[in-house]
């Protein structure tokens, strides 16, 4: 370790964003970077700890808790400390495929397990990553790789969504010949369209990566929808074998009063439908500008719904959240190093705080009924207040408090309250087993679903989750898929 | 009747038995004989009884004998008796042997041996049965006695005084192969004492006073001889041994050959070569030389016969085989460098702690070694007596007939020729020899050095391209980059890491592990002491050389013709010029060692022995004499063999053929890259390694920016440095001094090796639970060749990550996670005992990643019990205690709460090695207490004082840790807080050494007396002694239990530490479970497991691991890691940077205020720990501990282990049971016999002074004294300090005046107000511990001799003294002063290494020191005056400068110090020095410690600036803290 005493000597410090008011005018990424000298300092607070939790990734009371793809995060922290990017760079890309994705979408467990964080501020480990890889990319050092001998063997990915990029790119790296069909018109799945720009640029950065595969051999096929214009048959057929990524894209509905009404939609029609009018430079389908919107559910999503909003031009916004507000500290039933369920302000809310004066959020609330105005779309619709209490069973179940009704109005409502399973379409057509969940069957680290040289990976086979989760997964399946066509394997 | 020792059964293995014993002998310098040298030989002996041992019966001893010139006036007479008639003086050669009892056994036997007799051309006369009495013997040396009698041969014609003796020898060595070593019927009592026309030895399994009268013959008024040799032995075990008491046919010895495996293999190898014009014919008749069935000091004795009966004299010889110390040594002459240079081309030094006494009926000596790690004192008296025994004392001699007293000196030999009738002095012996052949002239002209070569051509150039393809085929990690190699290039030294090592064993583990893990360091404890390679640098020997060996009996001049190298270690540009070298003589040979990674698994073993093959042809056809091992040209196609495989298998395959000494072994490899892989090859018996991946490495990191400010020669310089000291530290771990003797001594266990791959590659290696084979030895090769030549990948790769240091996802499995960590903190702050289970789980069910021996292990199910029959948890607590972590490397919260909350549940804490604020001693308001039951007595002896003992209800003797077993500790003087200096009784700011041993035990009679001293301290506190997990360490708690220790801990090796070597943590030692049954087994075996009690910690972490270490023996249980855990510990492993972030190991007062830990947490984990226990316990059906200990029956193998290694492993010795009788008790039962109610204290001092005691009364006396009389006015002391505090009494309120030889440890750590005169002489050990009392020691009334040239006290005198006063009048031996605090002593002359380690108090030496004076001394001051001007060349001046007294408030002082000494001892030298003050007040150099002064004027400026006491102190010791020119002691 460089500095033993950097953590004591550095306080925490992270870039600055754009000015909340000046970012929502457009679309582009809200985040500054962070002087080299201020970033080597950041690096130089990890304590090298010879247990780092960061670096762990396993699930502690049912959330991550430190990094589900095993970043080694002390070791790069340390080489940035000495000014080695490059090393830094190639100890990151040895455990992630695509830090630069991870550097700005994921929620960063690592940092809430981080042992520094136990009585100071955690290091900034997911800006310091970020910053690695921008570099890695901005200096030139990012290049295709091919690789040396080609095995022969055709491999098909479902999916361009984070799983299927990182099985892609590793089994491409073992040699084989990887196909990946996406349905949309362009690639990169969630990190395409459910993610907005301003928060993960599609140009400068998801593209930037596809295009990089593709050089480095892997075929993108999109506009491919397997049961539509892809025979399901084909990968069974054509192909030595085949990773499902399809993800868990089937969210969850509100069947309320009113639920049907124009000017209700779901976040991701609403996310992907804005993201692709961005991209293609024309009006957006589904226009929050000048209207009252409400969106339904706490969580990253809904926050992407906000800020797209913002940026449409809403005249109000209010989020709605069913859980109780966290608290601004650990609560004592949440100790490190698990995932600290604490209030935080995300850029969204930020941005509506800066335009409207607040934080939009209202806690222990739920939509009771849509409300049609006089031209028969939506106009406004009723919140009512719970609380949680333990059924018969002990389960907490939310109770609606009687006489909290509240009216408000809403010209647009998204509903981001998560995402069921996979898609069952496909999955029925190549007749894969799936679990009680509706998930497809197959087990963690071994991937291998009930047909022979089909393998899943990703939200299709653990449910909605995070990016990083996807990531670890796809490396997984590649790597599960590469033993099962070779007899043995070198990817990790 | 049991006639034979056991043999190796269970983990117990006779080879590891240890004996150590005193010594002495009276030899009339005329060649008088006499019956009266007899007498007083025996008086002597009796008077070392103390230094013998008794085992479970207190009348069997475990050794005594004699060793008298031929005693032919009563021989003549006796023969007569016999029916037979003896010739002339020195006509006939005479001899005890041990026969059976059977007569008819017996006559066979003796017939034979007749046979032998008459074919050597020789007179059989007759047997003479030798009168015995064997009324008091005990059991156990009844059960075991021989028939003894003594052979009479007659000198056959022709034969000289010499070739007589060669016969007898010869005829000896005969019987040996055709009796002893053959099937006949008691055959194995066979056993010849000696068989000289010279000397006689009388000896037997007995206590010293048993001998006189045992061997009826030593009270024959006829009995006469002119000297006199006796031993007293005290044996790590109570089994028969008759033929292993001492004397040996040459020499008494005490202390022990720690090089042992590897001299014997080297004298075997020798044999093949041995040609001697004198033996002619008979030279394979003595074959083997050594033999095997004998202890060190009998294999010694048949070595140094041989070199004597080969035509060297007896001295020549001795000096071959205990060479003093000679390639550091400042000031020799250089002939008799020469004489050690040129015949250490001979033979490798017998290396380790000896005093030998030495004879040949004609001359007598005596040596010490290198070190001086045994006391021999001695008097010449006025009527031609030479006394000279292992204490002073021993026989009593009125001050008027001293002519003079001496002690034996390091390295230095003493000769008594009772031909020439004189004593012949160490100068003038060696003198003589060193000028008996030319030997500067044949070093000269022969020995080539190394940097004399010319340059070869330019060493390859790194290959970049491919080096990441070799370094990972050779398994680098990046972690061994960035933690081991950058640490050694940049700072020249090896890494520090700290906490404990709970990564899985190199057999468990799932990755491919190199070789060299399955190997742990041995290391010294107890029998004989580690060295301290830095300090005491000037006993080390580096070097080493290359080629042939010449013919041991005929030298030649060309038998030095070497290369000589400084280190063991090679560079690139060294290694290249060595290659190709032109010499004449010298011829080099290169041997690749890869093979075909096609041919697989099979390949290695093929390979192995081609090399074999074509190691043979070189030798034979080539005449090559040094090979060259090489392992380039690593590729995709070509992997390497595991460099220590080809060495260690080539070395003992040239050895089985006789080869061996015709070459040197030179590696050059890839492979080795840490300071264990180059301790194992050259204790295998490689000469030198060029570690060429590693330079390379260097060369990389700098490139690349991970190694910076240095370039690469200086880089790889300070990795040849750090790697060729840390083999020297590890040598010396196991007191060795000499690379030379570490070569081939193979000091190592194997853990996870098949016998088979032991028995051909690593001979001899003990290796005690199977392992891996062959087979899997290449997998792991060809596993890490894959993944360096991966068939299809396209990554730019990088390193693996590593994760044996720090924990990794991927890397080496851990017993602490994070997930693991997790759960028991949150268990211990919730209370949560179902939370505590899933923590339990995931140790105990180590699943798919195995960590340790244990989790292999099953219980046996048995007929359960309700869980509430089982014992309470209270009461299963109270044998559970936290470990040995000193205030100082955790904080004063962390040592406080562990102190809580083990004095809450009546388990108890251990202070550690830094003594304790005496403000914890008080009761807190609400009933807790921060008083540590356990008080740790270490090797730096900080803060214990007699007050500190008395406050202990258990002292723990600390002999090792499992962390750096056989190593001290140095605490930075940036963490030498005020707090903590004051706890330690030292200066804030000063760094602190602990020395690698305690300079009070260097041997198990030592460590007898150490825990006697501490019972005197406090009789009522158990004493308890620590001892880290290796082979062996059975037999040394046998002996422990024998010195009468109460308790017995056993660690695993992979305990924790605040700082140690990263190789120390990982590689020395091993873990608990073999230790443990070990232990349990060996006490067993020698009915002492009734009287000590067992302890084992190591990684204990839940209920399952203390059920498995009761199961094997274990009746109490510490715990370190896992309280610490549990008070917020996250294993961060960076204690030794003061960084803690969690304030456990820290003493940064702001990190210290993140502390959250509570006694709560403890609390709930000892409790959650004897919860699962009792459920384990009641499933077992075990009510109780003490019906679970060593119930290895309860236990077994894991079945169906399907790990691709650990399925070769074999636990039939871990769970194996003696079998014993009933009666032999197996869990602790009796309590110890300390014999305290014999003392000076108990029978007489204790009650006169009383009145002091009660009243404070003044009181004075006048008592007798003698060498028996052992750590007199510590018991007294203690009740001083009980009843009066730290504060002690008024000065000299007991006044006690002794007369006589004082015993060891005179005046223990006695408190102020108790003033001793003792007018005679004191043995060692005096003033250990003083705690604020007066010692004033001065020759008695009478004496002529002059004091200041005399020994008056022995060594180690005011050993961790904290403070008081001494005045001594006349010389102390060695060591004076170690490890000062605080005392104030003025001494006439010291021996070598005086002041050594000492942190405070001054000293005023009066005359001339011995060599290496103020070494490691961080503070105090010293005074030395300095008449001749010599005094700068004997100080180490590592750590202090020499100055003049400048100050006239100091030189008043040193005056002030001088005159109280006058008033106190009237010596004539402090007359002399006060009437000559103005002329020599100017020779006093000041000896001051550069840190000491620095923090000095720090304080003295915070003075300045208005601050005072507690706050001066702390700005001092910030702005010392910062000042960045800071120099340490290394």
């Amino acid at each position: 370790m460089g500095k033993p005493t950097g953590f004591i000597e550095y306080l925490r410090e992270l870039p600055t964003d754009r000015a909340p008011l000046e970012r929502v005018r457009d679309w582009k990424e809200f985040h500054h970077h962070l002087e080299e000298k201020t970033l080597r300092q950041q690096g130089a607070r990890c304590m090298d700890c010879g247990v780092p939790f960061c670096h762990t990734g396993r699930l502690i009371s049912g959330m991550a808790s430190g990094c589900p793809i095993n970043n080694l995060i002390p070791e790069w922290n340390d080489l940035i400390y000495r000014g080695l990017w490059k090393e830094a760079l190639e100890r990151l890309h040895r455990t992630n495929n695509f830090p630069e994705f991870t550097g700005r979408v994921c929620p960063a467990p690592c940092e809430g397990s981080c042992v520094l964080g136990i009585n100071a501020p955690p290091v900034t480990i997911k800006n310091i990553e970020c910053s690695i890889v921008d570099r890695g990319w901005d200096e030139g050092w990012v290049i295709p790789q091919a690789p040396a001998n080609r095995t022969g063997k055709k491999v098909a990915v479902i999916g361009s969504g984070p799983a299927g990029l990182s099985a892609a790119a590793q089994l491409n790296k073992a040699g084989h010949l990887v196909t990946v069909f996406e349905r949309a018109d362009r690639p990169g799945g969630l990190l395409m369209y459910g993610i907005p720009n301003m928060k993960l640029d599609k140009q400068e950065v998801v593209m930037r990566r596809v295009r990089l595969m593709e050089q480095e051999g892997v075929k993108f096929i999109c506009n491919a929808h397997v049961g539509e214009n892809v025979e399901p048959q084909i990968f069974l057929k054509e192909f030595h074998a085949t990773v499902i990524c399809t993800g868990a894209t089937q969210p969850r509905d509100l069947p309320i009063e009113g639920r049907s009404l124009a000017g209700v939609h779901f976040a991701m029609e609403y996310l992907t439908a804005n993201t692709k009018a961005v991209l293609d430079g024309h009006a957006a389908p589904i226009d929050a500008a000048g209207k009252d919107v409400v969106v339904i559910g706490g969580g990253d999503t809904g926050t992407d719904c906000v800020g797209t909003a913002m940026r449409q031009g809403c005249r109000s916004l209010m989020q709605i959240e069913i859980l109780p507000k966290p608290p601004p500290d650990r609560d004592a039933s949440n100790p490190w190093p698990e995932w600290p369920k604490i209030y935080r302000l995300d850029y969204g809310q930020e941005e509506a705080a800066a335009r409207f004066g607040a934080d939009p959020r209202v806690y222990q609330t739920t939509v009771k009924r849509f409300v049609a105005g006089r031209t028969g779309g939506l106009n406004e619709l009723v919140t009512v207040e719970i609380r949680w209490e333990k059924n018969e069973k002990g389960q907490f179940v939310p109770k609606e408090q009687p006489g909290t009704e509240k009216t408000v109005p809403a010209q647009l409502a998204l509903l981001a309250m998560g995402f069921l399973g996979p898609e069952q379409a496909l999955l029925k057509e190549l007749n894969i087993a799936c679990d009680a969940r509706s998930n497809i069957q197959a087990e963690h680290e071994k991937y291998t679903t009930s047909i022979p040289g089909v393998f899943a990976a990703g939200d299709c086979r653990r449910g909605q989750s995070l990016v990083v989760w996807a990531i670890n997964e796809g490396r997984g399946a590649a790597r599960e898929c590469d033993r099962y066509l070779m007899g043995n394997t070198d990817l990790p | 009747m049991k006639s034979q020792r056991p043999s190796q059964q269970g983990l117990y293995d006779p080879w590891f038995e240890h004996d150590s014993c005193g010594v002495g002998f009276v030899v009339d310098i005329q060649g008088r004989k006499s019956n009266r040298i007899l007498h007083q030989a025996i008086e002597i002996l009796k008077n070392l009884d103390h230094r013998g041992a008794a085992g479970s019966e207190t009348n069997t001893g475990d050794g005594a004998g004699i060793l008298i010139q031929m005693p032919h006036g009563f021989f003549k007479d006796a023969a007569k008796k016999a029916r037979f008639s003896l010739p002339e003086a020195g006509e006939y050669g005479a001899g005890a042997i041990f026969l059976p009892k059977d007569r008819i056994r017996r006559r066979r036997i003796e017939e034979r041996f007749e046979k032998i007799v008459q074919s050597e051309g020789q007179t059989f006369l007759g047997w003479r049965t030798v009168p015995t009495d064997n009324s008091m013997l005990g059991d156990t040396a009844k059960g075991s006695e021989p028939f003894i009698r003594q052979a009479f041969i007659g000198r056959g014609p022709g034969l000289d005084d010499a070739a007589f003796e060669r016969k007898l020898y010869v005829i000896r060595k005969r019987s040996y192969t055709e009796i002893r070593a053959t099937t006949l019927d008691g055959a194995e009592y066979w056993y010849v004492c000696s068989l000289s026309h010279k000397t006689l030895v009388y000896k037997g399994m007995l206590l010293t006073t048993q001998l006189e009268q045992y061997f009826t013959d030593l009270g024959h008024p006829a009995m006469e001889t002119a000297l006199a040799l006796v031993h007293s032995r005290f044996s790590t075990n109570t089994f028969p041994s008759w033929d292993r008491a001492h004397p040996y046919r040459y020499i008494a010895h005490n202390g022990e050959i720690n090089t042992l495996r590897g001299n014997i293999n080297w004298m075997h190898a020798r044999e093949a070569r041995f040609e001697s014009e004198l033996f002619g014919e008979d030279t394979p008749k003595v074959l083997p030389i050594v033999n095997p069935n004998g202890s060190d000091s009998a294999m010694f004795d048949n070595t140094l016969e041989l070199l004597v009966l080969a035509g060297r004299p007896l001295a020549h010889a001795m000096m071959m085989m205990i060479p003093e110390p000679w390639s550091n040594h400042e000031s020799m002459d250089e002939d008799r460098r020469a004489f050690y240079q040129y015949h250490s081309c001979l033979m490798e030094p017998w290396d380790g702690p000896a005093s030998i006494a030495f004879t040949d009926g004609v001359q007598i000596g005596a040596i010490l070694d290198r070190n001086g790690l045994r006391p021999s004192r001695y008097y010449v008296t006025k009527d031609g007596r030479v006394i000279m025994a292992s204490e002073a004392g021993v026989l009593d001699v009125p001050p008027e007939d001293v002519l003079a007293k001496g002690r034996l000196q390091p390295g230095r030999m003493f000769l008594v020729d009772t031909k020439q009738g004189r004593i012949i002095d160490d100068e003038e012996i060696k003198r003589a020899i060193v000028g008996e052949r030319p030997y500067r002239q044949w070093i000269a002209e022969h020995l080539v050095r190394l940097e004399d070569l010319p340059d070869g051509p330019e060493a390859p150039p790194p290959d970049h391209e491919t080096l990441l393809q070799r370094q990972v085929a050779f398994g680098y990690t990046f972690e061994d980059e960035r933690m081991l190699i950058a640490p050694m290039a940049r700072d020249g030294v090896e890494a520090v890491g700290s906490m404990g090592n709970d990564a899985a064993l190199a057999v468990l583990s799932n990755k491919p592990r190199l070789l060299y893990d399955y190997f742990k360091q041995l290391f010294a404890q107890v029998t004989n002491p580690p060295i301290d390679c830095i300090r005491e640098e000037i006993v080390i020997g580096a070097e080493t050389r290359l080629g042939s060996e010449g013919n041991l009996l005929h030298p030649t001049p060309s038998a030095c013709r070497r290369v000589e190298l400084k280190w063991p270690i090679l560079t690139n540009e060294e290694f290249a010029k060595l290659r190709r070298q032109h010499l004449p003589g010298l011829k080099v040979g290169v041997l690749p060692i890869l093979f075909r990674v096609t041919r697989g698994e099979k390949g290695l073993a093929k390979s192995l022995e081609e090399l074999s093959a074509m190691a043979r042809r070189m030798i034979e056809e080539d005449e090559v004499n040094v090979i060259i091992l090489s392992d380039r040209g690593v590729n995709a196609d070509f992997a390497a063999v595991p460099a220590l495989l080809a060495i260690a298998g080539l070395h003992h395959y040239l050895i089985r053929e006789g080869l061996r000494t015709r070459v040197s072994l030179v590696l050059e490899t890839g492979e080795a890259r840490e300071v264990h892989h180059f301790a194992l090859l050259i204790g295998y018996g490689c000469s030198a390694i060029n570690p060429y991946v590693a330079f390379e490495t260097i060369d990389d990191m700098i490139r690349e920016g991970m190694l910076t400010g240095i370039e690469h020669k200086a880089a790889c310089k300070n990795f040849v440095k750090a790697g060729a000291k840390g083999v020297i530290k590890v040598m010396s771990k196991m007191g060795v001094s000499a690379i030379q003797s570490y070569r081939g001594a193979q000091l190592f266990e194997a853990l996870g090796l098949r016998q088979d791959v032991i028995d051909h590659y690593f001979t001899w290696t003990p290796s005690r639970v199977g392992g891996i084979g062959l087979d899997v030895i290449a997998q792991e090769v060809l596993t890490r060749h894959r993944a360096a030549f991966p068939p299809r990948a396209s990554d730019r790769r990088i390193l693996p990550t590593g994760g044996l240091y720090q924990w990794r996802n991927d890397g080496e499995a851990h017993l602490f996670t994070p997930e693991s960590i997790h759960r028991l903190q949150k268990a211990v702050r919730t209370g949560s005992y179902p939370a505590f289970k899933e923590y339990a789980k995931l140790i105990n069910d180590q699943g798919r990643n195995l960590c340790t021996l244990r989790s292999l292990l099953e219980f046996k199910a048995g007929a359960p019990i309700p869980l509430e029959e089982v014992e309470p948890a209270e009461k299963i607590m109270k044998r559970f205690k936290t470990g040995a972590m000193s205030y100082g490397s955790i904080s004063k919260e962390a040592h406080e709460t562990l102190a809580i909350a083990m004095n809450r549940i009546g388990g108890k804490s251990n202070t550690g090695e830094g003594g304790e604020d005496p403000d914890r001693y008080v009761p807190l308001p609400n009933g807790d207490s921060k008083n540590s039951a356990i008080k740790q007595v270490a090797s730096g002896r900080f803060g214990v004082t007699s007050e500190y003992l008395v406050n202990a209800r258990e002292l723990q003797i600390k002999m090792a840790q499992g962390a750096k077993p056989g190593e001290g500790g140095q605490l930075p003087g940036t963490k030498v807080y005020p707090w903590v200096a004051k706890t330690r009784l030292t200066t804030a700011g000063v760094g602190l050494i602990s020395p690698p041993p305690h300079h009070d035990i260097y041997s198990i009679e030592d460590l007898a007396e150490l825990i006697h001293d501490l019972k005197n301290g406090n009789r009522h506190a158990r004493v308890s002694v620590k001892l880290v997990a290796e082979v062996g360490v059975g037999t040394i708690a046998a002996g422990v239990a024998k010195a009468h220790a109460d308790v017995v801990l056993i660690s695993g090796y992979d305990g924790g530490t605040g700082a140690s070597p990263q190789t120390s943590i990982a590689h020395a030692g091993l873990p608990w479970e073999l230790g443990l049954a070990e232990t349990h087994q060996t006490l067993v075996l020698n009915n002492l497991r009734s009287r000590i009690a067992v302890e084992t910690d190591g990684q204990l972490k839940t209920g399952r691991d203390v059920a498995i270490a009761a199961l094997l023996g274990a009746e109490e249980f510490g715990f370190a890691t896992a309280p610490l855990v549990a008070t917020g510990c996250i294993m961060m492993r960076v204690c030794h940077l003061n960084t803690c972030p969690a304030g456990v190991a820290t003493q940064d007062p702001a990190l210290r205020a993140k502390y959250a830990g509570k006694p709560e947490h403890v609390i709930h984990f000892m409790r959650f720990i004897a919860e699962e226990l009792r459920e384990i316990m009641a499933s077992l059906g075990f009510r109780t501990i003490e019906e679970m200990v060593g119930r290895v029956d309860r236990l077994e193998p894991k079945k169906a282990i399907e790990h691709w290694k650990a399925k070769g492993l074999d636990f039939s010795n871990i769970l194996y049971q003696p079998d014993m009788g009933p009666e032999v008790g197996r869990f602790c039962s009796m309590a110890q016999d300390h014999g305290l109610d014999k003392s000076l204290d108990l029978t007489t001092l204790l009650d006169v002074c009383r009145p002091a005691i009660e009243e404070g009364k003044r009181v004075d006396a006048h008592l007798p004294i003698r060498n028996v009389h052992r750590v007199v006015g510590t018991i007294t002391g203690g009740e001083v300090t009980k009843k009066w505090g730290r504060k002690g009494l008024p000065e000299d309120t007991i006044s006690i005046h002794f007369r006589g030889s004082a015993g060891q440890s005179f005046g223990a750590f006695m408190p102020k107000g108790m003033t001793f005169r003792l007018e005679g002489d004191a043995n060692d050990y005096v003033g250990k511990g003083l705690s604020g009392g007066k010692i004033i020691v001065f020759p008695p009334e009478g004496s002529t001799f002059r004091p200041e040239e005399n020994i008056i006290v022995g060594n180690v005198a005011l050993y961790g003294a904290t403070s008081g006063e001494a005045y001594i009048r006349g010389m102390a031996g060695e060591r004076f002063c170690v490890r000062n605090s605080g005392v104030y002593a003025v001494v006439e002359s010291v021996g070598d290494h005086g002041c050594e380690y000492m942190t405070g108090g001054r000293v005023v030496v009066l005359g001339p020191t011995g060599r290496n004076f103020a070494a490691g001394m961080s503070g105090g001051v010293a005074y030395v005056l300095d008449e001749n001007g010599v005094f700068p060349s004997r100080v180490n001046k590592q750590m202090v400068a020499l100055e003049k007294i400048e100050d006239p408030e100091e030189l008043n002082e040193v005056r002030g110090l001088v005159e109280r000494h006058f008033k106190y001892t009237q010596s004539s030298r402090a007359r002399q020095v006060l009437d000559q003050w103005g002329e020599l007040a100017p020779k006093f150099v000041r000896v001051m410690p550069k840190d000491y002064q620095r923090m000095l004027s720090c304080i003295r400026r915070a003075h300045d600036q208005g601050l005072t006491g507690d706050e001066a102190v702390m700005a001092a010791f910030q702005e010392n803290a910062r000042d960045l020119a800071r120099v340490g002691g290394n």
